[in-house]
């Protein structure tokens, strides 16, 4: 398994960045402000900066070592690097511009050349300049070219965030893709939640050049504390795969690990594996197990930990069925029922407040 | 009129012509490797000396000319300090033959092949060559594909700009090298020649007209050059 193992500090002028965390197979995201820190880790990650200190490792081979002096020029790291501004090379046509690395850099050809412009829907680009491409064109361009230069590892800074809402929407399923049929380890700078909710399987929370949490995406989000930036947003990611879909209704079963959840998506197919954000604002608890309510996903949950001495509303950490969920109440109402950590409740969530957030083809996510 | 040859011109005319135009070829074929060294250090290195060396390379603009060709003469006469290593490691003699015209006119163009090389050097945005780094291509590799192409506009416009200004060299041509017919009489130094001689006008006027001709296609050139390279990259 080639994991990127990091375990790094440095400094970028006055910024000081120190951060250990390990990419496995599939995406990681690194998540933060702006200032975090992010794009630092990336560059020396990628080497355009070298850190003071550290080790950074794809499996076996080493990049940088502070101890063994090692610090692998950016062109021998085989890193696949997605810049924010995508950095295509204007005097090139798109297709000189995806085959860079095999005719500039002379890397091996490591997946077909179809293969990649298919993945990526680029076949009607490939004479154009970049110039002539719109900013979500040319963000599929420039992942299409780190590709194709063999990597053993992909980094994308914020590929999205110069986009407007509309290409978002397009590149999100070009980048899913991506994750589920690359089959490399990617690491994904970003700072809208959305974005992470989506795409990430595992979570790094940056603050001022420091890791402040790491782990499963679904844990990360669910921590009380994990993502305090979140504000208005936080909420919790739960998994399970689609079991069934009433047509007459336009209803879709979900079975959560035993639990069943209803919500209304019209993409989701049966044996789908698939990825609901629940923000914590829109999940009540109840004491007892509801009848003849409109709410339709009622799920016994214990109570974790509840957060917010003195603010005017608690954060409650729920688990089921082995996943976390996050409730927002005021505290008059947990003060009212009596909400303790380690009680038994239900948590109750009506099935048109849920977003799907991620879905996979086929079942080993 | 003398003159029958092609569009009037006489034999010598073209002589002078084609003499104009190696001088100026040969003086930007040397000069441009360097001033791009110059205007490359100047834009992406600081170190002690950088204004010095700024100053030196603007000189051939704002000194008479007549200093800079007795300067030259000083420095690479067949006893300067420069002169005499040359024609005795190279065999390379500068006083008094086109060789010594092509310097001058290498010189005093100078600051004008520097300046638009360095706007573009200065210009050009690292971050392209840092994404040529993480494809595998190497500092040079990097310089070839991606960051001398990108150049290319300014590195033509300071060559043509360079050798409009070698091709109508003067004062430190006539200083340096003298005025001597087929070995260092250039378009500028013929044209002032007839135009000191009683009646010489109707001889000059022709020269005249080739100059402009030759000034006016070097200009169009060039802009018709750097509007096919920006196609495609601007607007």
């Amino acid at each position: 398994m080639s994991e990127l193992v990091v375990s790094i500090s440095g400094r970028s002028g006055s910024f000081s960045v120190s951060a250990d965390f390990t990419a496995l197979r599939g995406v990681t995201a690194l998540f933060g402000h702006s200032g975090a820190g992010k794009t630092t880790l990336l560059k020396m990650i990628s080497g355009t900066l070298s850190p003071q200190k550290g080790r950074i490792a794809i499996g076996e081979h080493v990049l940088f070592d502070s101890e063994s002096r090692i610090d692998l020029a950016p062109e021998k790291r085989h890193i696949g690097y997605v810049f924010q501004d995508a950095r295509l090379f204007p005097h090139l046509s798109v297709r000189h511009n995806l085959t860079y690395a095999l005719w500039a850099g002379r890397r091996r050809a490591g997946r077909p050349f179809a293969e990649v412009v298919d993945l990526l829907g680029l076949a009607a680009l490939l004479e154009r300049r970049p110039v002539t491409l719109s900013g979500g064109e040319r963000q599929r361009v420039a992942i299409g070219r780190a590709l194709l230069s063999n990597p053993a590892l992909l980094l994308l800074d914020e590929p999205l965030s110069s986009l407007d809402h509309a290409r978002r929407q397009e590149i999100l399923p070009y980048l899913e893709r991506l994750r589920d049929e690359s089959g490399l380890p990617i690491v994904y700078v970003s700072h809208e939640i959305d974005e992470v909710a989506r795409l990430a399987d595992t979570l790094v929370v940056l603050a001022e050049g420091r890791v402040v949490a790491s782990g499963p995406v679904a844990e990360v989000f669910a921590r009380i504390d994990g993502i305090g930036s979140a504000g208005e947003d936080v909420g919790a990611l739960i998994e399970g795969h689609v079991t069934g879909h009433d047509v007459e209704y336009r209803v879709t079963y979900i079975d959560l690990g035993g639990e069943t959840f209803q919500i209304v998506d019209e993409m989701l197919r049966p044996g789908m594996q698939v990825r609901l954000r629940v923000r914590a604002r829109d999940v009540s608890l109840a004491r007892h197990a509801p009848e003849a309510i409109s709410i339709r996903n009622v799920l016994p949950v214990r109570i974790v930990a509840i957060s917010g001495e003195s603010a005017a509303f608690a954060e409650v950490e729920l688990a089921f069925a082995s996943q976390l969920l996050r409730a927002r109440l005021t505290r008059k109402s947990v003060a009212d029922l009596g909400l303790k950590p380690g009680e038994e409740a239900f948590a109750l969530v009506k099935a048109v407040s849920v977003d799907r957030s991620s879905m996979r083809f086929g079942k080993d996510g | 009129m003398t003159g029958s040859g092609m569009f009037g011109l006489t034999e010598a005319d073209w002589g002078i012509i084609l003499l104009s135009l190696r001088i100026a070829f040969v003086a930007i074929l040397f000069a441009l490797p360097l001033a791009f060294a110059v205007a490359w250090v100047l834009a992406r290195y600081s170190f002690p000396g950088k204004s010095l060396l700024q100053a030196m390379v603007t000189m051939p603009l704002v000194l008479p000319p007549v200093v800079t060709g007795y300067l030259l003469l000083l420095w690479f006469g067949t006893r300067g300090a420069l002169g005499a290593p040359f024609s005795e490691w190279f065999g390379i003699g500068f006083a008094f033959r086109w060789t010594g015209a092509a310097l001058a006119a290498g010189v005093m163009a100078f600051p004008l092949l520097v300046r638009p090389m360095r706007l573009s050097i200065e210009n050009i945005d690292r971050g392209l060559e840092e994404a040529a780094r993480t494809l595998g291509a190497g500092r040079i590799v990097a310089f070839f594909t991606v960051t001398l192409p990108m150049l290319l506009p300014g590195v033509i416009a300071g060559a043509m700009l360079g050798f409009a200004k070698a091709l109508g060299e003067f004062g430190a041509t006539i200083t340096f090298v003298s005025n001597i017919p087929g070995e260092t009489q250039t378009l500028s130094l013929a044209i002032y020649s007839f135009l000191q001689t009683p009646a010489g006008d109707s001889a000059a006027i022709k020269l005249i007209l080739v100059s402009v001709f030759l000034s006016v296609v070097a200009v169009i050139l060039s802009e018709w050059l750097q509007r096919r390279l920006d196609s495609g990259r601007s607007g």
